[in-house]
């Protein structure tokens, strides 16, 4: 049972602080901060359910995100759709289509599938830049008087927060309560050796396929919820490759393979970037200090910071997954 | 037409650099857009500083990129060889954000170029910039010495049976790990090159190594991994696929015929469209 599960309860406690911390004197400042930290856990971990539990790469993780934002505020605004509606839309479209690409390029594997991911997102990048209804490489922009339905726009984006925030709980959830099933159990087959998977009976194909199309299903929900915060989009900013690889950095730091991982590598990296970004002496190395990092984690501590805890203290492993 | 047919050998020395570490040591080298754009910014300062001939400075470009290569391997590469995919994949990565941001940190993101001009040739009603048709060639000298490299000399030699196999490579008393970091310095002066002669092609930025990167991709998987020379031959496709497309369409839609078309390549052809011809 879930329930019985302590980071579950971690869960929990970790969205009512995120829920709470802002509200109390209305920070929006504090608000804005913890958005981006929400979203990059969303990110991290159900890319997460690729890399760290099926061994996948996956460096065109950012595409479900941007797709969903695209078809999130097209619904919005030119079909005039209620926010919650068309998320869930994009979501479900946007596994739709996973479903449908995975099912083609999860035949490779290894390399082969890392450099495919890559391929799918600047096929799919390059195609809403000569997409018409969707302003090409203009974007589109969110008139305010789409904030109007929800009672102006401060109490639109305090709603969009908790709803973000929502998405995130429900993201880690999703990543616990994969994990200690028998749907995870396989996932974890498939990772450490997939033709032994195949051959004690895991059907590969359709939980890779599954697999590939849940991962996209949340990050699309939280793409219509944060561009629509955000009024406007643009392809560069939808695709951004760089975001997709900064993901994989935060699950790496946190720690590959565990639930927690995810979201600390995430907050992380997020608190570690407006640091330095704020930081007048360092701004300019912000890459630098971020790639010296991973290589730092890749080459001394594949198991990110919650490896590294596992390792001093084994009885961790569980409490914390 | 012509234009893609120049420009494309210059895709197709890009890609033969990722193409060759690939084959030979099983790694998709992620510093490979970072190191085509320092062989730009290499070319805008040698240029810049010694005022010599462009296609002479490709020989201390060539030099630096060597042993650059042979130090990103002890640094980075050599940990994580024979450990999953992901881990050389990422320390790769990483090495690309470091020289990416330490880049934009002293060129910052805006454009440059490299004021070169070579005299153009006129056949009939066309006019081919000098530029292009130096760039094709000296691209094509290049791969042709690599070739010839891996196929007469020892080292070469050494390189094609280290990829082959490496623990019978190693009993027949090579040296694989000398062997790897040469290698690898050989790969990245590859792309140093390619991005040198790029940058007397068009103006660039510290970004836009990534271009070229999946470009290189593109090329290297249409070619079959670790087949140098077929590489060439599909970055010459890719520049005529892109001078034959360019009249009928707008450019935007370029990338998308290339990618869809790297994709299904993918799928369908996992070996490359020549590996399936050779096997």
């Amino acid at each position: 049972m879930i329930l019985r599960r302590p980071s579950f309860w971690l869960i929990l406690i970790l969205s009512a602080a995120f829920v709470y911390l802002p509200l109390r004197g209305q920070n929006v400042p504090l608000r804005e901060d913890l958005v981006l930290v929400a979203v990059a856990i969303i990110l991290s971990s159900n890319l997460n359910l690729m890399i760290g539990y099926t061994g996948y790469v996956n460096f065109g993780h950012i595409v479900f995100y941007g797709l969903g934002g695209y078809i999130g505020l097209y619904l919005t605004t030119a079909r005039g759709w209620n926010l919650v509606v068309a998320a869930l839309a994009a979501g479900v479209a946007v596994s739709f289509l996973a479903l449908l690409f995975g099912v083609g390029i999860l035949r490779l594997r290894g390399a082969y599938f890392a450099l495919a991911t890559i391929g799918v997102l600047q096929a799919v990048q390059a195609f809403v830049i000569n997409f018409d209804p969707w302003g090409r490489s203009t974007g589109m922009y969110m008139s305010f008087e789409a904030y109007k339905s929800w009672g102006g726009a401060m109490r639109a984006l305090w709603l969009d927060y908790y709803l973000v925030i929502g998405v995130m709980a429900l993201s880690l959830i999703l990543s616990l309560a994969i994990k200690i099933s028998k749907f995870g159990l396989g996932l974890f087959a498939i990772r450490e050796n997939e033709d032994a998977a195949s051959v004690l009976g895991v059907n590969t194909t359709v939980y890779k396929a599954i697999v590939y199309s849940v991962s996209a299903f949340l990050p699309a929900v939280a793409g219509a919820l944060m561009f629509f915060k955000n009024g406007m989009i643009d392809p560069f900013v939808a695709f951004e490759f760089s975001l997709s690889l900064e993901g994989i950095v935060m699950l790496m730091l946190g720690g590959q393979g565990t639930v927690t991982g995810a979201a600390l590598g995430a907050g992380m990296y997020e608190w570690l970037r407006s640091f330095l970004l704020t930081s007048p002496k360092l701004s300019d190395f912000q890459l630098v200090i971020a790639g010296g990092l991973l290589l730092v984690v890749v080459l001394f501590a594949p198991g990110g910071l919650i490896g590294w805890v596992y390792r001093l203290l084994p009885r961790a492993r569980g409490v914390i997954e | 037409m012509i234009d893609g047919l120049l420009v494309g050998s210059v895709y197709g020395l890009a890609a033969m650099g990722l193409s060759l570490i690939w084959g030979v040591m099983n790694v998709i080298n992620l510093t490979h857009g970072a190191m085509i754009a320092l062989g730009m910014f290499g070319m805008y300062v040698l240029f810049g500083a010694i005022t010599g001939h462009p296609y002479v400075l490709l020989l201390p470009e060539i030099g630096v990129g060597l042993l650059l290569g042979v130090v990103v391997y002890w640094v980075a590469i050599h940990w994580v060889i024979g450990r999953p995919m992901l881990m050389s994949l990422l320390s790769t990565f990483a090495v690309n954000m470091i020289i990416i941001g330490i880049g934009t940190a002293v060129w910052t993101t805006s454009p440059y170029n490299v004021n070169f001009n070579l005299p153009g040739l006129t056949v009939g009603s066309y006019t081919f910039t000098g530029n292009h048709i130096a760039a094709a060639v000296a691209a094509l000298i290049l791969a042709l010495a690599l070739d010839l490299f891996l196929r007469r000399t020892r080292p070469g030699k050494a390189i094609r049976a280290v990829s082959d196999h490496r623990e019978a490579a190693e009993l027949m008393g090579i040296s694989s790990t000398t062997v790897l970091s040469i290698a690898f310095g050989i790969g990245i002066a590859m792309a140093i090159a390619s991005g040198a002669l790029v940058a007397t092609l068009f103006p660039f930025t510290i970004l836009s190594g990534g271009t070229y990167q999946l470009k290189s991709f593109v090329v290297t998987v249409l070619a079959g991994l670790g087949k140098p020379l077929g590489a060439l031959v599909a970055g010459v496709l890719l520049g005529l696929l892109e001078g034959a497309v360019t009249p009928f369409m707008a450019a935007s839609w370029i990338p998308l015929i290339e990618f869809t078309l790297f994709v299904v390549v993918l799928v369908a052809f996992p070996r490359g469209i020549f590996g399936k011809v050779a096997a």
